[in-house]
């Protein structure tokens, strides 16, 4: 769908778990490609958009079972890859980022210790270039007062600044491709638009290809390129984000109409009916 | 004064002296009967400590508090309490995990004394929309809107006048946050209560709510109407950057919020 050669592309992805009750699949063969650009993955929770992008990364739980025809990355087949290999490409050239920045950062080290660990574990750098690059890159995601930052520990670091701070730990290394997994749906909404601010530089200046998961239609509509919307392990829709308002699947037109909007009141909420045949 | 609820110049400090936080700063509302009245605010604000105030949950505050002109203290009658129920944020946090849904609604009618058990259960879960079949499952053999709607079926029990919702549908997807704004749109109508609804979403308040108080570290820096709110016209910089910011993303307004942050740094 983009002109530029993807980055990533998927094709044919899985990932079953075997339960007492039978097989449960939460990716049901899903294809896309990204290129250096925002690709934003909406659903409800359970629609298998977090196990799709865990599943690229190898970070699906163990009892998973993944299968893909393609998973491409850069060129080589990350499902062929050993995990030694994975290694070296997961936090180097491919990254992630987690909803909870309070969970994700190690409670009892000091944060900018942290984003220089990121640094030097990839560069082999020594300390004090490390420290150098993890001040440089704190600045970058527009933290006002770096070398105050840099001393202090998660708790005392607001749910803005965490999650700043997990982005300048994942960007450090500078991936080529970004795995974003509701970054900004622990944060307010004013604080929200000034980390979706660095993801947009971070594309548009130094061509790093997103993948945006979220489960707000409105922001992916106004922050992304494009959107795949998933259900039930599926994509059933693809569009570009600016055309999400005319979405076309039952599906998204229902999540779309059961939105309470500021714009336009609604006497009263549509609520979704479900059709089986979706999930056909 | 026939407002249904009347809060006064309520305060509430958390902490010891010197690290003594103000978490609620000289607030005053009013709420009418049969009113839904929204309080909007970003995370730390102080609206759910305003709720717990008012439900007897947090004791420690200071100012008035009156419900129909009765006033509230610290400490109060199980009658008092009937008349004003709370429905909270996280149905999965909030509803026991090991009792069934018909020992959690069974509770409060055998605490305030009040019989025909059965009769009770039996109607509350039917006008929530969940037939009888759900009366003896456990809440994890629930979806989390089911859950919310036992929590709120817990709170009507007791007839309350007034109900407290802090953030009831933060914790649900989109397509189940719109079945139970609608059914609380619903119960209000047809047993006339009285709201005061708390959320960070300005499209949720506005589709709930008539009048909104806009809150900020504590203090109610704003009130307006869904209307006003829906046009962008706001008094305060902070409601109309925050009814920005809820628009959705803004390459521009990202920026503009950055030269802000720097000229108050």
């Amino acid at each position: 769908m983009s002109a530029a050669p993807a980055v990533l592309s998927v094709d044919g992805l899985r990932v079953a778990f075997d339960t007492p009750h039978g097989v449960v699949e939460a990716v049901r063969g899903v294809r896309f490609d990204v290129g250096r650009e925002r690709v934003g993955i909406v659903g409800e929770s359970g629609s298998g958009k977090s196990m799709t992008g865990r599943a690229i990364l190898r970070l699906a739980p163990r009892t998973a079972r993944v299968e893909a025809k393609r998973l491409q990355f850069a060129g080589e087949d990350l499902a062929a890859a050993s995990d030694r290999r994975m290694r070296a490409i997961r936090g180097r050239r491919i990254s992630m980022i987690l909803q909870d920045p309070r969970v994700a950062l190690n409670p009892v080290m000091r944060v900018g210790e942290q984003v220089a660990e990121a640094y030097a574990t990839v560069r082999k750098a020594s300390r004090a270039e490390a420290r150098e690059r993890a001040l440089d890159m704190l600045a970058q995601v527009r933290i006002r007062d770096p070398r105050r930052v840099y001393d202090l520990h998660p708790h005392q670091v607001s749910g803005g600044m965490g999650q700043r701070i997990m982005i300048a730990m994942m960007l450090v290394p500078e991936p080529e491709l970004l795995i974003a997994d509701e970054p900004t749906s622990a944060l307010d909404v004013t604080v929200r638009m000034q980390v979706l601010a660095i993801l947009d530089d971070l594309v548009n200046r130094r061509g790093l290809a997103l993948v945006f998961i979220s489960h707000d239609l409105n922001l992916v509509a106004t922050f992304c390129d494009r959107v795949l919307v998933m259900y039930a392990g599926r994509i059933v829709e693809e569009c570009r984000a600016a055309e999400l308002a005319r979405a076309s699947h039952p599906y998204t037109r229902g999540l779309l109409e059961s939105l309470p909007r500021l714009d336009a009141p609604r006497e009263r909420l549509a609520v979704l009916q479900r059709d089986p045949a979706w999930l056909a | 004064m026939n407002a249904l609820l009347a809060i006064e110049h309520l305060s509430v400090d958390f902490g010891e002296r010197r690290g003594t936080v103000r978490a609620v700063d000289d607030v005053s509302l009013a709420v009418g009967p049969g009113e839904s009245y929204g309080l909007v605010g970003e995370s730390g604000c102080g609206k759910s400590t305003v709720l717990r105030a008012i439900c007897g949950l947090n004791r420690d505050w200071q100012g008035a508090i009156r419900l129909a002109g009765d006033a509230l203290g610290p400490r109060r009658s199980p009658a008092m309490h009937r008349r004003i129920q709370m429905v909270f944020q996280d149905p999965y946090g909030s509803l026991h995990p090991r009792h069934t849904v018909d020992s959690i609604l069974r509770e409060p009618i055998a605490v305030h004394g009040l019989g025909d058990t059965n009769g009770r259960i039996r109607g509350v879960l039917d006008q929530v929309g969940l037939g009888p079949a759900f009366r003896f499952r456990f809440p994890h053999q629930l979806s989390g809107g089911q859950r919310q709607r036992v929590a709120i079926a817990r709170a009507l029990l007791l007839e309350p006048q007034l109900l407290l919702l802090d953030e009831p549908t933060s914790a649900l997807d989109v397509s189940i946050q719109s079945e139970v704004l609608n059914l609380l749109a619903d119960l209000r109508r047809e047993r006339n209560l009285t709201y005061l609804f708390v959320s960070h979403d300005l499209a949720v308040i506005a589709h709930m709510c008539d009048r909104v108080g806009v809150m900020r570290a504590g203090r109610l820096i704003e009130e307006t109407t869904a209307a006003r709110l829906r046009e962008g016209r706001a008094d305060q910089a902070y409601t109309r950057r925050f009814v920005e910011a809820s628009g959705g993303y803004d390459r521009a307004l990202a920026r503009a919020f950055a030269d802000l942050e720097e000229a108050q740094a």
